[in-house]
């Protein structure tokens, strides 16, 4: 247990790498051991940050469960990890997302050695993000989640997947270009890229003495943007998102879940882990401009997502419309750091990220498992099956509801927890976003609508092409997310709680 | 137990069943009626009980039953947690009481009307309302109705309305008022679109979510607002008075409002969502699309009574600023005439209630607008047993004719056009007496129904405030609703029968006959919970309802000295509407031969026509063609996309002008020629003979001797 207990963040980092690895030593054409391989390989990550959950102690400032070797001395890199609240919650989900996933996976007949590697190579690289604290390692892991990713959409993606995943990784990297001269700024500047000491001495700076031949401000503000960009575009803030709906939509199922679930997290997780403890001033100065972006993703994503004809794209830009609250909620809070409004706005933000993991991925999901039977996303091909899948209409339904932000479920507290944080702050935003709340009702009602509701098309009803209910795995993957929607909506002390605690010592 | 803990206990068994229902039961048409009943029964149980504690507490308005636990953590200490609970005041009580019976009354009705017990139809479709099955008894084939083949789902639904209705009663906070709110709304959109492959009933469901969820976001504002004003949502710490005095005080900074007029108008605007009001009424009508135990549901016990509610509940802050209870008092009153008008034009027998009750939500909300606080609870409470009573009865009259429309086989004759029925009185007299006192109480027929005598509070109150505007416009809706009411009752049950179908309808099972006569026996008594105290100058007890409910308020509000203008007022425009209706219609047999088919209003004044054209269409087209196609893969995708041949055309740039002319012709190309033309040259060195090599090797020699004996000796 010793191992185990000072180990911990390791081994929930590098367990899937390890199981990829050994999965490559598994012969070709055995699917089923690989997939069953795979699932429980990625379930003990998943117990591992369970552990931690019921470890971790939210009263104790700082981060926990630290861990830090030598890696690369000559720069002053060290391989530091180490969670609080916020990351905490994140690694939790995806932690949980991941054998969901791969789960939802087991249709998949093509390559599915490769495919399972790919996913926990994905996870590793997903959990690096959160859990590392040198920037230097933050970097690695941001780039190599994305190696998996463009291939599982480039390989196993549906017909427009080149245009896709080149786009998805062309955009990511071009974003992630200044993130790696703003860390190698820092680096030069305090010849360390370790986080918890950069929180420190990079706000110490005396803002008289010239760094590089230019103020401090302007080196902070350049920083600033380069940080900012990356992660704008990884949320992704309007007008970046072009890349969420191609990406999603050719993305396997699974690759779905996981991008909308954990992936885009990634870029919000960068806003209040990177940017507005390194840069508060510079945040509070441009929160204006992140919140007009924010407001704009939440309008302009929720209309969007009503214009759509295809069930997946729907759902791909709703994800839009929902991380414009998280944004609009980090804006709100960097405009007036410290205040009680700005900690309820990032309870609110943090919440949503963990809120819209669960539906998001639960809305692709349900897609796909329709998508599976009929090989259509085109809404205008469906219509009145709730009768053949009374089950799967449910399943559809509730998960819709969560994603609506229905009262009772998830969604609700955070959005709820944004808006009464951001009112004060940026109150013509906060006024303009219901819009985007407004049609967000409008494009899920739209979307059960087509699917399940009026006259029944004839053609799913007989012969080879009769839809057939949702299976026993498939509810599998959806009951604990399922779960969770419900439990965080009725009682959300137990996630709010720790989420709060780190807020509040962090911010 | 506790009564305490009894409030807390009393919205789990509808939600318990509806969990039951989804999970296990929704197979068996018995155990899953049997536990929806027996859960809205506990529920009653559990609500009468508080009732009855509440009634033995003196000063019940400043101790109220409450009890709440922390919920949300947020901020640094335990004091900052959001907490939520249960409260039980005055107000709560008298409105928890009409809530548990109508809901129950519903419950127990539906089961006859969802046809339990009779066999499954021979081509009915889940989705589709049920069509009839054909038996054999006795040597010959006739047709009877068919179970509802989604029976055991919709009392789920039912069940989780209730719930929500039960949350938003009890809740001590806006926070759980908003969840059960919505949670209504998403019961409502479920159930409306219950027979979800009618295309119809498709869209009023989504236009039931929409138009009322318009209010909903702008309630929320109101509700984060308010949450950042006084730092908390817990109604009895708002309704002190120094945060009281503070919401007034301060200004909000948009158009002159005081914080609390502006949170009142947003909160308002919720319920003018909710409870139908214009402009966002038309919803509504639409609803009827829904089974009718929804229709009563929805109108009567659970949804529209929220909205009122709600401002009911807020009234202490809404009632802060004068325009926003002019605002309040304007919409209300407005949209009692404006949906009459509406309502002496329909033919459905659904839709004249649907306006109606539009129409009388609208006399609350004005009353609520004028102050008249206790008047308004009063004809909240009247209305919901009356209403829910006349639909339940208009449900009976449609399924006597469904019974007719399947003795005949024509499938062609509206069961719902009261211009197809006729003499139902005979057929069905259960239901007919029943509705009588249905629709005399919503007319308001003197003394003895209980619409009088709210509404009746409603006048007076006016009056004695000089709210002479209001007053004239109650007055003349009144008067409209007394008229169209008596059109209704005249055409659907007096006279002949107008069709074979109405020849051959039948009075309905017991399950549903029951609830009418309950329902109708408070649709009389509870009026008399409210006769004024000098009613006629007589020596009466004090005004039970006016003690009771007034001790909500923080002040009490006062007795309105007796006046005979109102109740002469009163009494024209009921007796006067009733005789007026049965004077026109007694005679008329088919829609030529109504006067009031005025098209204008037949078509509700072409509202849905007219939001349609400017908000929904327009809606979509902005985002399908502005938002997408423009911004999205026009502009954002069009630049991105530039991109590609831009570095394309940089490369290209790159490689003509500088990679191939330099590098390559004049580096690359260059050197190789240079080296060829070198090596061709000197090819006449390489003679091959050794002599040649040596005496060039020699001449070297010497050469950098030479040189380096210049270089480094001089």
């Amino acid at each position: 247990m010793n191992f185990i207990d000072a180990q911990l963040l390791s081994l929930i980092l590098f367990v899937p790498a390890i199981a990829a690895v050994i999965i490559l030593f598994f012969p070709d054409g055995e699917n089923k051991l690989i997939r069953w391989f795979a699932f429980g390989a990625s379930l003990i990550p998943f117990v591992l940050s369970l552990v931690a959950w019921f470890r971790f102690d939210a009263n104790q400032p700082g981060f926990q469960f630290e861990e830090s070797y030598v890696w690369y001395e000559a720069i002053g890199s060290s391989f530091h990890l180490g969670v609080d609240g916020l990351s905490l919650t994140m690694v939790l989900l995806t932690t949980l997302l991941t054998p969901l996933a791969i789960l939802a996976s087991f249709t998949i007949t093509d390559r599915v050695k490769w495919y399972m590697m790919l996913f926990l190579f994905l996870e590793t690289g997903m959990l690096g993000v959160f859990m590392a604290l040198d920037l230097l390692i933050f970097f690695v892991f941001w780039e190599v989640g994305l190696v998996p990713m463009y291939f599982l959409i480039n390989q196993w993606g549906s017909a427009n997947r080149n245009y896709a995943s080149l786009k998805f990784l062309i955009y990511t990297m071009g974003g992630s270009l200044g993130l790696l001269l703003a860390i190698q700024l820092l680096g030069v500047l305090f010849q360390t890229f370790d986080l918890v000491t950069l929180y420190e001495r990079w706000n110490s700076i005396d803002p008289a003495t010239p760094l590089l031949g230019m103020s401090v401000s302007t080196v902070k503000t350049v920083a600033f943007w380069a940080f900012a960009i990356a992660f704008a575009i990884k949320v992704p803030i309007w007008p970046f998102h072009t890349w969420l709906p191609d990406a999603h939509t050719e993305a396997p199922t699974a690759g779905s879940m996981l991008l909308a679930g954990v992936l885009l997290k990634l870029g919000a997780y960068g806003f209040l882990r990177l940017i507005l403890p390194l840069y508060p001033d510079e945040a509070r100065i441009f929160a204006g401009v992140l919140a007009l972006l924010a407001t704009a993703a939440i309008v302009f994503g929720a209309f969007a997502s009503y214009a759509q004809t295809d069930f997946k794209r729907l759902v791909a830009y709703s994800s839009v419309n929902h991380m414009g609250f998280v944004v609009l909620g980090i804006a709100a809070a960097a405009l007036a750091a410290g205040t009680n409004d700005a900690n309820i706005a990032l309870n609110g933000a943090i919440l949503q990220m963990f809120n819209h993991g669960l539906s998001a991925a639960g809305m692709f999901f349900l897609v796909g498992v329709i998508y599976e039977r009929t090989h259509t996303r085109d809404l205008e091909k469906f219509g009145g099956l709730f009768p053949l899948v009374p089950v799967y209409g449910g399943i559809l339904i509730f998960t819709s509801m969560a994603s609506l932000g229905l009262p009772g479920l998830n969604g609700f507290i955070s959005e709820f927890l944004v808006v009464r944080g951001s009112w004060p702050i940026l109150t013509v935003y906060t006024v303009i976003s219901m819009l985007g709340l407004l049609f967000t009702g409008a494009y899920i009602l739209k979307g059960i609508k087509k699917v399940l509701h009026g006259p029944l098309n004839e053609h799913w009803a007989h012969g080879e092409h009769r839809l057939t209910e949702i299976n026993a795995r498939e509810v599998l993957v959806m009951v604990p997310l399922m779960a969770l929607i419900l439990w965080i909506g009725i009682w959300p002390a137990w996630i709010l709680d720790v989420i709060n605690k780190a807020v509040v010592t962090l911010f | 137990m506790t009564t305490e803990t009894l409030m807390w206990l009393i919205p789990l068994p509808p939600v318990l069943t509806f969990a039951l229902i989804v999970l296990f039961t929704n197979r068996s048409k018995t155990l899953s009626h049997t536990l929806a009943v027996g859960a809205a029964f506990l529920s009653l149980l559990g609500s009468m009980i508080v009732f009855v504690s509440a009634l033995g507490v003196e000063h019940l308005g400043e101790h109220p039953f409450e009890s709440s636990v922390n919920w949300l953590p947020l901020g640094e200490s335990v004091e900052t947690y959001f907490k939520i609970g249960v409260l039980v005041d005055p107000t709560t009580a008298v409105v928890l009481f009409f809530v548990a019976i109508t809901i129950f009354m519903i419950f127990l009705y539906s089961v006859g009307y969802h046809n339990f017990g009779q066999p499954e139809g021979d081509h009915d479709h889940k989705g589709l309302p049920p069509h009839g099955a054909t038996v054999e008894e006795h040597g010959h084939k006739h047709a009877v109705p068919s179970v509802e083949p989604m029976y055991s789902r919709f009392f789920a639904f039912l069940g989780l309305f209730a719930f929500g209705m039960y949350v938003l009663v009890l809740s001590d906070n806006l926070l759980t008022f908003f969840v059960g709110w919505e949670i209504m709304g998403l019961c409502s959109y479920l159930l409306i679109g219950f027979w979800y492959a009618k295309p119809s009933a498709r869209d009023a469901a989504v236009k039931a979510f929409m138009t009322t969820r318009i209010g909903d976001v702008f309630m929320l504002l109101g509700i984060a607002y308010l949450y950042y004003a006084t730092g908390t949502l817990t109604f009895r710490e708002i309704f002190t008075e120094e945060v009281l005095h503070t919401l007034a005080t301060v200004p909000s900074g948009f158009l002159g409002f005081s914080a609390a007029g502006l949170i009142g108008l947003l909160l308002f605007i919720g319920t003018v969502g909710k409870s139908a009001q214009f402009p966002l009424h038309v919803w509504l009508p639409d609803a009827m699309e829904g089974p009718t135990p929804v229709s009563a549901m929805i109108h009567a016990a659970t949804m529209v009574s929220a909205g009122v509610y709600a401002v009911v509940r807020m009234f202490p802050l809404i009632s802060l600023d004068a325009r926003t209870m002019t605002i309040v008092a304007f919409i209300g009153a407005f949209t009692a005439i404006f949906a009459a008008t509406i309502a002496v034009a329909q033919n459905d027998i659904k839709r004249v209630l649907a306006y109606s009750t539009i129409s009388q939500l609208g006399f609350m909300i004005a009353a609520l607008g004028i102050g008249a606080y206790v008047a308004a609870v009063f004809h909240l409470i009247t209305h919901a047993f009356f209403k829910a009573l006349l639909f339940l009865g208009s449900g009976s009259v449609i399924h006597g004719m469904e019974h007719g429309v399947l003795h005949t086989g024509n499938h062609h004759v509206d069961p719902q056009d009261m211009f197809n029925m006729g003499g139902l009185r005979r057929k069905m007299p259960i239901t007919f007496w029943t509705f009588l006192i249905g629709g005399f109480a919503l007319a308001g027929f003197p003394l003895i129904t209980a619409g009088f005598w709210s509404k009746d509070e409603i006048f007076a109150d006016a009056f004695a405030n000089g709210h002479w505007a209001v007053f004239i416009t109650l007055a003349l809706a009144a008067f409209m609703t007394a008229f169209y009411t008596m059109r209704q009752i005249t055409l659907t049950f007096l006279g002949e029968p107008r069709t074979q179908e109405a020849e051959h309808a039948q009075e309905t099972p017991w399950t549903m006959t029951t609830p009418l006569i309950i329902l109708s026996i408070f649709a009389i008594a509870y009026g008399w919970v409210g006769i004024p105290e000098d009613f006629m100058g007589l020596p009466l007890q004090p005004n039970w309802l006016h003690e009771f409910v007034g001790g909500t308020l923080a002040e009490h509000p006062e007795t309105i000295a007796f006046s005979w203008i109102p109740l002469l007022t009163s009494l024209v425009v009921a007796l006067g509407g009733l005789y007026l209706g049965w004077m026109t219609y007694r005679s008329v047999s088919s829609p030529a031969e109504d006067r009031f088919q005025i098209p204008l209003l037949k078509n509700k004044y072409y509202f849905d026509e007219f939001y349609d054209r400017a908000f929904v269409k327009p809606a979509y087209w902005f985002a399908e063609n502005v938002v997408y196609r423009f911004l999205d893969q026009g502009v954002i995708d069009g630049i991105l996309h530039s991109f590609g041949p831009a570095t394309d055309r940089l490369g290209s740039i790159i490689r003509n002008n500088f990679d191939l002319p330099v590098i390559n012709r004049f580096f690359g190309d260059g050197s190789a020629e240079v080296t060829y033309r070198a090596g061709d040259k000197l090819r006449a060195v390489q003679t091959g003979r050794i002599q040649q090599y040596l005496m060039l090797a020699l001449v070297v020699f010497i050469a950098i001797g030479a040189v380096l004996y210049f270089f480094l000796m001089a």
